[in-house]
């Protein structure tokens, strides 16, 4: 551990922690819908992911929200590897990691770990909590110093779990200490990046906060990068440097935490912060109302794709796709892909 | 006179291991036109306490005590006659994922005529007309074609609006929706809010609301209800809960959830420990092992002693600590979090 | 959804006909040569030689395999006179063509499955129904224990008991015969209760423990409690929303069970002495009457093929995301 920093006092989040330790350019998934009398040919594709480019800089969390089916949890898959991407690079470190074979591949995946939605699912159920932690580390070699149970105990007890529940079964845990231990399966490892899907999204909501608590501190203590991928901007606000929001494939809008929740240029990300309801009976602002639903990702709209449920859409967004640029008015590293952008003096919504 | 009053409502389970106290001296009223909020977490009894309500639990393993007085009609012990004379026209209920909540095997049509037709005798081409209108007015586009399709046709917020339709078909006086949005996306999920409000409006229902999310409560409810284990811990109206709370596991919901305006990098304040075993609930206060102010209570009083529920007003929570001692807290502790002045 | 009936068929002609082949190939490239058998004892090699040219055996297998299928189709003359389509060969015992041998057995194996299966399924079903209806009841608990003795009885220890208690001792039916429809019906019906009733014991006791389990299961689904929330009766919803939901893998396990009993129902017709294809089957077997064996089993086949296809369309009939996919 390089920093020892208490959970109450937080560091401030830098903006560049490091050197770019991600970087994701064109990321492109097309699953194929066949179909056919006789013989399957492909007849369409779902554009489940289509043209992404971000960068996690080492020690750096990155957010990525949208509503289902944007395609944000595909790019997780990608980024590890679960998927094969049909177009683009993934660079880890410089390397370019985006056909390379498994047992090349195997020395970085363990570098990047993921921890998913379902605490229930994702843990064998006849497996120990020491085997399934223990698991992964026998398979990539690693011998921590002083055994397997020891570095176990140790992992346990840093997700806050108790050690002695090293021979027990994960049905006698709850659904937040399962996802503890999905965590400290992850931590084994000593990985660099770490790719939640919606890590919280299945867990009630007092246990939610105590599982954010500890990715947190995980981040800060051990410097660990995060593609924290939910659909509550609450949360990914809470967690993120950076957010990327998705729409149907496409990043919408990327930025510093701040540029995205004060000053979104994006009417997507307007629409999105404004949807989201808050405790608060006194949050009585205007409130963008979107029509309709997401369209379907196997014919999505031409040009702009948030453009059918966009109030500010026009002639221009049907024809042509807007670049994700730094459009003027925004902060560096703030970029938007739309033609006619919020103002940039309008206030948070 | 309230429409919907129910008094020290009970719900057991027998299961394999044991009775399993769901519901536990829970009382409540609903006024016309106003939406109680139902809020606690999995395993409080809000879903039960429901279920009950409308005579929809098991009757082969449930044991049901207390009241529950619908408009004057007593419905606990009642008939089942009678019940199904009630369910679908005076109450009717929301579920919460829209998918499992339509038989697969019929149109959509179909299944929301079918209680129309058995509440009003109408005939069968009165109803599909009615569907089509309910289907106009929770908002599908070409109702007079969407009414032959089936339920896997629709998208999932378009489901939503079906089974909305569908429970307002006999445009019900009580309305119960468990977690009607929470399987949804927070664009769709507001147009929805703001279709029941409007619905509301439009009829005059008394809406029954079951939800986790405290933002969900603050827009939709006029009161709201805190469950815990079984209890209601606390009660008041929406501004009452979400800006005075009392009891210390609303502080909890509150300070738990991150929100957009409170300061990034300070860190939730969760709820420490996990919901308790309704197997063998807590003594006492039910949340006390959870409970970070007992010390402020003194001895094991909170242990020892069930704390309880006394209205002033129609506010009141099932809390130990002095009434003074818990807005001090409130305003010292717990206040500063939630980003609000 | 015509598409993929039409899919499936053409699907099932493929499988038969790779069943066919290798059926083919076993029977009559193995080592022991047909010829023998149909000669039987005494056999002079020039009399081998003469039934090979007879049976088409001097030609290479694929020619054989070929001429084969085509007789099927459209008939074929064979050196011992002519065979109509469709051409199965003919027997080595008696040179009969084997499709008028399958088809003077077919009226009951036909019967006995029409019979059987209208038995089982009502009973099966009917049962389990019950079970479901009043779960956790003393009627339900009776039904599963009975259904647990069917499942674990045979039709062999069953049927001579029906045989002498109900035909022998009590009188009340005939100890079973062959139906001959063409003289009217009571005479044949009255010989197919006995079998019919033993045959679907061993079948009704799984139906009505699946039956059981799949509604058991549809009623606790979520769309049957919205049924219940909008006030319709319970009765109504158990037929109309659980039992909708439970058909799909009744039809499938009847479809399969259909066919099987389709390409006879061997302990059943021996129990009762009754002659169809399963005592066909087995005395093609036990006379190593080779073309009749291949004849028998490749048309048991197109039964299963046939219902499997069956169940396919079905289900695109009871369920909607099937047919609307």
């Amino acid at each position: 551990m390089s920093e020892q920093l208490s959970l109450a006092k937080p560091a401030l989040p830098s903006q560049r922690k490091g050197g770019p330790l991600l970087e994701v350019e064109g990321l492109t998934k097309h699953f194929p819908l066949r179909d056919g009398f006789l013989f399957k040919r492909q007849v369409g594709a779902v554009q489940a992911v289509d043209g992404v480019d971000f960068t996690i800089h080492e020690g750096e969390a990155l957010g990525l929200v949208g509503e289902s089916g944007c395609g944000k949890s595909t790019t997780g898959r990608l980024v590890t590897r679960l998927l094969e991407p049909t177009a683009g690079q993934i660079l880890y470190q410089g390397h370019n990691i985006t056909h390379t074979d498994r047992k090349h591949l195997a020395p970085i995946r363990s570098q990047i770990q993921m921890i998913f939605q379902d605490p229930y699912a994702s843990l064998n159920p006849r497996q120990t909590v020491g085997t399934i932690i223990t698991g992964p580390m026998e398979i990539n070699h690693i011998q921590p110093p002083g055994g397997h149970e020891k570095r176990v105990r140790e992992l346990l007890e840093t997700v806050g779990l108790n050690p002695e529940h090293y021979n027990r079964f994960p049905h006698e845990f709850s659904g937040g200490q399962r996802q503890r231990i999905g965590i400290a399966r992850a931590l084994g490892m000593q990985p660099k990046l770490i790719i939640a899907d919606e890590p919280v999204s299945a867990l009630d909501v007092s246990i939610q906060a105590q599982v954010v608590n500890l990715l947190q501190k995980l981040q800060h203590e051990l410097g660990i990068a995060f593609l924290f991928i939910a659909h509550d901007l609450a949360i990914v606000r809470h967690f993120s440097h950076r957010v990327a929001v998705m729409y149907l494939g496409k990043i919408m809008e990327i930025g510093n935490r701040t540029d995205i929740y004060e000053t979104p240029r994006h009417p997507y990300t307007h629409a999105l912060l404004s949807a989201a309801p808050e405790a608060n009976p006194d949050d009585e602002q205007e409130r963008i109302r979107l029509a309709g639903d997401v369209p379907s990702p196997i014919n999505p709209p031409t040009g702009c794709r948030f453009r059918t449920r966009c109030w500010k859409a026009q002639q221009k967004c049907t024809t042509e796709e807007p670049p994700l640029l730094q459009i003027a008015g925004n902060n560096t590293g703030h970029l938007t892909a739309c033609h006619y952008p919020q103002d940039p003096t309008t206030a948070t919504p | 006179m309230p429409f919907l009053s129910v008094h020290d409502l009970s719900v057991q389970f027998a299961t394999e291991d044991g009775i399993v106290k769901a519901v536990d001296g829970l009382s409540f009223d609903v006024e016309r036109g106003r939406t109680l909020g139902i809020v606690g977490e999995s395993g409080s009894g809000k879903s039960v306490t429901n279920l009950a309500v409308l005579g929809l639990h098991n009757p082969r393993n449930t044991a049901i005590t207390g009241e529950i007085v619908l408009n004057g009609h007593e419905l606990t012990g009642a008939p089942q006659r009678t019940l199904e004379k009630l369910r679908g026209n005076t109450m009717a209920m929301i579920f919460q994922d829209s998918l499992s909540a339509l038989s697969p095997y019929y149109t959509v049509g179909r299944q929301i005529a079918e209680p129309f037709r058995k509440h009003t005798g109408a005939s069968r081409k009165a109803a599909r007309e009615r569907a089509v209108e309910m289907l106009r007015r929770v908002g599908i586009p070409q109702p007079e074609l969407r009414v032959d399709d089936y339920p896997h046709q629709f998208s999932g917020g378009m489901r939503q609006r079906a089974v909305i339709a569908l429970a307002l078909v006999c445009d019900p006086q009580l309305l119960i929706a468990d977690e009607p949005t929470t399987a949804l996306d927070v664009t769709v999920q507001a147009q929805i809010l703001d279709l029941l409000k409007q619905l509301q409006q439009e009829t005059g229902t008394a809406i029954i609301f079951i939800t986790h999310d405290l933002g969900v409560v603050a827009r939709i409810c006029d009161d709201v209800l805190v469950m815990y284990a079984g209890r209601c811990v606390e009660r008041g109206t929406v501004r009452d809960i979400l800006t005075t709370p009392r009891h210390p596991y609303a502080w909890g919901l509150l300070s738990s959830v991150p929100r957009r305006k409170a300061p990034v990098d300070a860190p939730l304040r969760p709820i420490p420990g996990t919901p308790p075993s309704l197997l063998k609930p807590p003594t006492g206060c039910p949340f006390h092992p959870r409970c970070e102010f007992r010390e402020y209570v003194g001895d094991t009083r909170c242990q020892d002693e069930r704390p309880m529920l006394t209205l002033d007003s129609g506010r009141g929570a099932a809390c130990h600590l002095p009434a003074e001692q818990q807005k001090s807290i409130f305003a010292e502790q717990i206040r500063p979090l939630l980003g609000r002045s | 959804m015509l598409r993929f009936l039409v899919r499936r068929m053409l699907g099932a002609v493929v499988i038969l006909l790779l069943i066919s082949a290798i059926t083919y190939l076993l029977f009559f490239t193995l080592p022991s040569d047909p010829a023998l058998l149909s000669c039987g004892k005494n056999c002079s090699p020039q009399n081998v030689t003469l039934i090979h040219k007879n049976l088409g055996l001097d030609q290479p297998v694929p020619v054989q395999y070929g001429e084969y299928m085509a007789g099927i189709l459209f008939g074929r003359h064979l050196p011992l006179g002519t065979c109509p389509a469709p051409c199965f060969g003919l027997s080595f015992a008696g040179n009969m063509p084997i499709w008028e041998i399958i088809k003077s057995r077919y009226p009951t194996t036909l019967s006995l499955a029409i019979g059987g299966a209208a038995a089982f399924l009502t009973i099966g079903v009917g049962l389990g129904l019950i079970s479901a209806w009043r779960q956790g009841k003393p009627i339900d608990k009776i039904a599963g224990s009975v259904s647990l003795m069917g499942q674990s009885v045979q039709i062999y220890f069953i049927g001579p008991l029906a045989i002498y208690l109900f035909a022998d001792t009590l009188g009340w039916t005939d100890p079973g015969h062959d139906p001959d429809w063409s003289h009217g019906p009571a005479g044949s019906i009255s010989g197919l209760i006995l079998p019919c009733l033993v045959m679907s014991v061993i079948f009704w006791s799984n139906y009505s423990r699946q039956t059981r389990s799949l509604m058991v299961e549809q009623l606790a689904e979520d769309h049957v409690r919205t049924a219940r929330a909008k006030g319709m009766s319970a009765a109504y919803v158990f037929f109309r929303y659980a039992l909708r939901g439970a058909m799909g893998p009744i039809v499938t396990i009847f479809g399969i069970d259909l066919g099987s009993i389709l390409g006879g129902a061997i302990i059943t017709e021996s129990t009762f002495g009754l002659h169809g294809l399963g005592q066909l089957a087995v005395s093609a077997v036990t006379q190593t009457d080779l073309p009749l064996e291949m004849g028998v089993m490749l048309f048991s086949a197109a039964a299963i093929v046939l219902f499997n296809v069956l169940i396919d369309a079905s289900y695109a009939v009871i369920d909607p995301r099937v047919r609307l996919s």
